[in-house]
């Protein structure tokens, strides 16, 4: 069975190419056979968060076009055997995307006995958001803890309930789950932040993930590693823990509060 | 700045968002799933209402309600009071 999710937020740069990267690294690093694709036609991305931006021959598009076969668009990872990248396209023709050209997409993936398939969203509600999650089984709605955050991602959860085929077609709709980023348990401590619950009681959905504000995650995409993939970092651990819970694994949340630092850290800062 | 005013704790901004999206979100997700026509039937209704009597825009009402398969479109006006004669 082909499970598909989509990593979609409504709103931009929430994380969602970061987010689409570390989990579709976590479940290829438990042998899950994944494919993530780029849905951002236009404005080609995921390539470089994945680290493999010179290694793109053909796109989504030409897959969608019959310019070549599936297989030959499908980038392996150098890491990990089992991770595959379909680039998007950096066409500027914004009608290149289409429901049936998609949906032929993810049937080869099914029959070529993919576990996952992850679809990184386009910001915004247009076409290539709408498609990335029309086929979806399950929604990983990125958020920050921020007011124009939520509310998009309250839009999200609208369109995920009406215009999805599983919403359309009666079949139980799509599973949806809460991802956090950019969490600041500093900030969250002192009432300038909203905070996991907050969040939580507002949207009304169950959280998959806190990943903490952390400096690794810039350096994970200034390298083309992603995050998850830096073993020391607390936003690996979080990736982790979120890819973990994905699987159905049940593990009580971490990095809400700041850690403790001791006196001399304090004193001296660091 | 007075010395006061370093004790005295500021308001929460968190908070202040929390409020702000509760109120916005439920009123968003109240007009949602309806179908695209509403707002533009309610404008018309308006009109037709406003030829028989002055009444404010606010005081159209109009609900969309579905129950187990129906759909019920809720139509109230808030009549003005008649001015005493």
């Amino acid at each position: 069975m082909t499970e598909i999710i989509v990593v979609t937020s409504g709103k931009g740069g929430v994380g969602k190419t970061t987010t689409s990267a570390s989990m579709a690294c976590g479940l290829a690093r438990r042998g899950k056979r994944v494919a993530v694709i780029d849905f951002d036609i236009g404005l080609r991305n995921l390539d470089l968060i994945m680290g493999c931006e010179r290694r793109v021959v053909y796109d989504f598009v030409n897959v969608i076009n019959g310019d070549c076969a599936l297989k030959q668009a499908l980038i392996k990872d150098k890491r990990l055997e089992t991770l595959h990248v379909l680039a998007a396209s950096q066409t500027r023709d914004k009608d290149a995307l289409t429901e049936d050209g998609v949906r032929r997409v993810l049937d080869g993936l099914i029959a070529d006995a993919f576990d996952y398939i992850i679809c990184d969203s386009p910001a915004g509600i247009e076409k290539g958001a709408h498609l990335a999650m029309y086929f979806a089984d399950r929604a990983v709605v990125v958020v920050n803890p921020e007011v124009s955050s939520v509310r998009d991602s309250d839009r999200i959860l609208g369109l995920l309930a009406s215009k999805t085929h599983r919403s359309v077609n009666g079949n139980g709709g799509v599973k949806e789950h809460l991802l956090l980023t950019r969490y600041n348990p500093r900030r969250v401590a002192n009432g300038e932040m909203m905070s996991v619950e907050d969040v939580k009681e507002i949207l009304g959905l169950d959280v998959i993930g806190v990943v903490p504000e952390s400096p690794d995650v810039l350096s994970a995409s200034n390298a083309g590693v992603p995050v998850i993939l830096s073993e020391t970092s607390d936003a690996a651990a979080a990736y982790e823990d979120a890819v973990a819970r994905l699987l159905g694994e049940e593990l009580p949340l971490r990095f809400l509060e700041e850690p403790k630092r001791g006196f001399f850290a304090r004193m001296f800062g660091g | 700045m007075g010395l006061l005013s370093l004790f005295r704790s500021k308001p929460n901004s968190a908070s202040i968002a929390k409020e702000r999206l509760r109120i916005i979100v439920a009123q968003e997700r109240g007009s949602r799933g309806g179908p695209d026509y509403l707002p533009l039937l309610r404008r018309e209704l308006l009109q037709v209402i406003h030829k028989y009597v002055n009444v404010d825009p606010e005081a159209v009402q109009i609900n969309l309600e579905r129950e187990a398969g129906n759909e019920v479109l809720e139509l109230s006006v808030a009549l003005p009071q008649k001015p005493p004669d």
